[in-house]
Formats: structure tokens, sequence, C-alpha cells
């Protein structure tokens, strides 16, 4: 049976543990917020973007040198690039273990192409560092505070790749922000363009064309990935923050549960020491009468 | 002449990846598209173009005109409405004058080294352009 003194300093840890994981939580409740306001605030972009790609996918299509543009001709899928977005740090519940297990299926899916992988956040770095991936670079640390500028710096190489006929899709894997309780694990085809069916419905107005659609098709593609990826990192991080918001919550509701617990045996432990104690005096005090 | 408010003014969205910039009612705007600049007003023709890599781009909204540099982008126009996607782009107030006529120095020191070694002359080009915007943004505010 251990001591009383045991319990105390047993009930002392926890607690301390549970101070860190409510100021964990306080954090990331603050960080996000502010993820998801800039989530919300780069949405008006992307949506113009694909109306105006609708727009010009459509426009561009009638040009008679279409057939030698890589962005609109779709090419037999032999070799695929996988952009993977995780976090760096980890104590967010299953939050990473999901995208890897989404990664794994969607290598499954794949198996008969040659996998090229762009890896953001250090969680998927390390999980791809261990087994036999080709990967094509390594972005740590960026999802502090993504911005724009690196959005472009990670989707450059890739944009090239597939501009250049080295590669024949590219993929972005990550986690959207739905609600603080659920992640939602997003697979998305960035290329080729694939426009939901909406979108390209609306593409009617007759536009004059400063540039030819084709050369402007030309400089938005590379946007649209960009931006995509950009995308893809606000929401990683918000869904990130939302994750760890949730699972230090779970940590600080299990503390108190440990506290409550181990409470309880102390104060048995306190009274069966009293008990015993009394029985000795009563039964001393018998004993000399 | 008894017009409409709605049909002097257009709406005018100019949007970067990370932030809306401008969501308002203007009279007019003028754009630095790629081969030259722009005056939209109510009614224009449905038009889309590239913007330059850097430009000046001014709009005005109840009498006031206020000026941005926009670094970069794509622009429609339509009859009610003008949408800028800008890579980039800054309030003339917001740009901190000093820093910008430094970084237009060392642009315009980088565009007559070329043609260099590994320096792109389109790229040189296109940051001298965007340092000017930033430049003449800042001053116009004043």
């Amino acid at each position: 049976m251990p001591s009383l003194i045991d319990f105390r300093r047993r009930i002392r840890s926890v607690k301390n543990t549970q101070q860190i994981t409510k100021a964990m939580k306080m954090v990331s409740a603050a960080k996000l917020r502010r993820a998801q306001e800039r989530v919300i605030a780069a949405r008006p972009y992307a949506k113009l973007m694909r109306e105006m790609l609708a727009n010009l996918v459509a426009a561009a299509a009638s040009d008679d040198r279409a057939a030698d543009s890589p962005w609109l001709v779709k090419r037999e899928v032999k070799r695929v690039d996988l952009i993977f977005i995780s976090s760096d740090t980890g104590l967010a519940g299953a939050f990473n273990s999901n995208l890897l297990k989404a990664a794994q299926r969607f290598h499954e899916e794949h198996a008969g192409a040659e996998m090229t992988l762009t890896l953001v956040g250090r969680k998927g770095r390390d999980f791809y560092r261990k087994r036999q991936a080709k990967i094509l670079s390594e972005h740590i640390n960026v999802l502090n505070r993504p911005g724009y500028q690196d959005a472009a710096e990670i989707a450059k190489e890739v944009i090239r790749r597939y501009k250049d006929g080295e590669t024949d899709a590219v993929y972005l894997i990550n986690n959207d922000f739905k609600s603080v309780m659920t992640a939602l694990l997003s697979v998305t085809q960035l290329l080729p363009l694939e426009l939901p069916k909406q979108d390209a419905a609306q593409a009617q107005t007759d536009y004059i064309y400063e540039q030819s659609p084709l050369d402007m098709l030309e400089r938005l593609m590379p946007r649209f990935v960009e931006v995509a990826v950009l995308r893809g990192m606000l929401e990683t991080v918000a869904a990130y923050q939302a994750a760890r918001m949730t699972a230090m919550d779970t940590a600080s509701s299990n503390a108190k549960d440990v506290i409550d617990s181990l409470t309880l045996h102390m104060n048995r432990v306190r009274q069966a020491a009293i008990t015993k104690e009394i029985i000795e005096v009563v039964s001393g005090a018998a004993a000399a009468e | 002449m008894a017009d409409t408010p709605s049909s002097q003014t257009m709406l005018l969205q100019l949007v970067s990846p990370e932030r809306v910039l401008v969501e308002e009612h203007v009279t007019e705007a003028q754009i630095p598209a790629l081969d030259g600049y722009i005056g939209a007003m109510p009614g224009h023709a449905p038009l889309l173009s590239a913007l330059k890599a850097g430009g000046v781009m001014t709009y005005t909204a109840n009498g006031q005109t206020k000026t941005l540099a926009v670094y970069g982008g794509f622009v429609e126009v339509l009859p009610d409405s003008v949408r800028v996607l800008a890579d980039a782009a800054e309030f003339g107030s917001e740009i901190n004058r000093e820093k910008a006529q430094a970084r237009l120095q060392a642009a315009t020191k980088a565009s007559e080294q070329t043609p260099a070694e590994n320096v792109d002359p389109q790229l040189a080009l296109d940051e001298l352009n965007r340092a000017q915007a930033a430049v003449d943004a800042a001053s116009a505010k004043s």
C-alpha cells in the first residue's frame, strides 16, 4: 500500500501536467482563431481564380496551339507528384497518423505510377525518411506563419516538372479545417486541371482578351497551383490547432479524473491510518485497565 | 441627371492570396494591365487581362481617390464590377517610403548589371517595376 506522502506527490505531479495541458489548450485556441481568420481571408482569391480559370480554359481550348500546351493536354499518368502537408509538431491526437494513413492509401491506389514527394511539415518528413521514397524537397518550419512566398517556393519545382513533362499528375494531401472537432482529410488533384461542372457551365461571358487566352492561362496556372498549396497549408494549420486544442482538452479532463481518483485513494489511506491509531489507543487503554 | 447610384458605381474587389484589400463601390478605377493602363468606369465591356509585374492602381470612391501598388496578377472587368486578382498588393499609405527607395536603388543596380550570370533579365526587370510601383504609390499618397 503506497503511503500518504506518495499519493500527495503523485497528485502534485498530475496537477502540474494538467496545468501544462490547460495552457497548451489556451495557446492552441488563440492560434486557431488566427489561423481560421487567415483561411477565411484567403477564400475570395481562390474563388475568383477558379471562375477566371473556367473562362480561360473554355476560351483557350479553341486556340490552335492548345494541343501543345502542357496545361490543357492530359497525359497518361505514369508519374505522379504528391505534395504532402503534415504538421511540424505532434500532441494533436491522431492528426498526423490519419494523414499518413491517407497517404498510404494513395500510394496503394497509384501503385503503378512512379511517385515523387514534396513534403511540408516535419512529421511527414520523418515518416518518409525512414522509408524508400523519392523525395523532391522538404519544407520544415514553414507552417508557423505560411505566406504566399512560402507556397510559391514549395510549388515552384513541382510546376516546372509538370510543365516540362517530368511528371504527369500532381496531387495534394492535407487536412481541411471543418470544425473544431473534425478535420477533413483532403486529397486533391491539382494537375491536370479538373474543373467542377458548375464552374464550367458559368463560363459564358464573352470577354475581350487583352492577351490571348492561352497566354493568360500559362500565367494563371502556376498561380493556381501556388494558391492551392497556400490554401492547403492554411487549412492544415487551422485543422492542426483545432486537433491540438481538442487533444489538450481531453488530456486536461483526463488529468482531472486521475486527480479525483488519487484523492479518493489518498483519503481512504488517511482514514485507515486514523482508524488504526484510534484502535491502538483504545486497545492500549483497555490493556492498561 | 437623376441617375440611380448603382449605374454610376461598380463594385471593385481587389484580393491577394492572403487577404481582401478592397471591396468597395467605386466610380472609376485605373488598372495597370500588362499592355498599358486600363481606365474602367461603370458599363465597361467584359475584359480579361494580365497585370504588369509592378504598377500603380488608383480608384475613386465617394470622391476620394486611393492609391495602391499592385505587383502582378489578373483583372476581370465586367459592366458592374471590377475584380483584381493580385499576386501581391499594398496601399500607398502602408508603404515605408525609405524602404521602397532602398529597394528601388537595389533593383536599379541589379538591372544595370544584367546581363549578368545566373540573373534572369526578365526577373530583374520585374523587380525594378515592382520597386518603382512601390515608390510611386508611396509618393502619390502624401
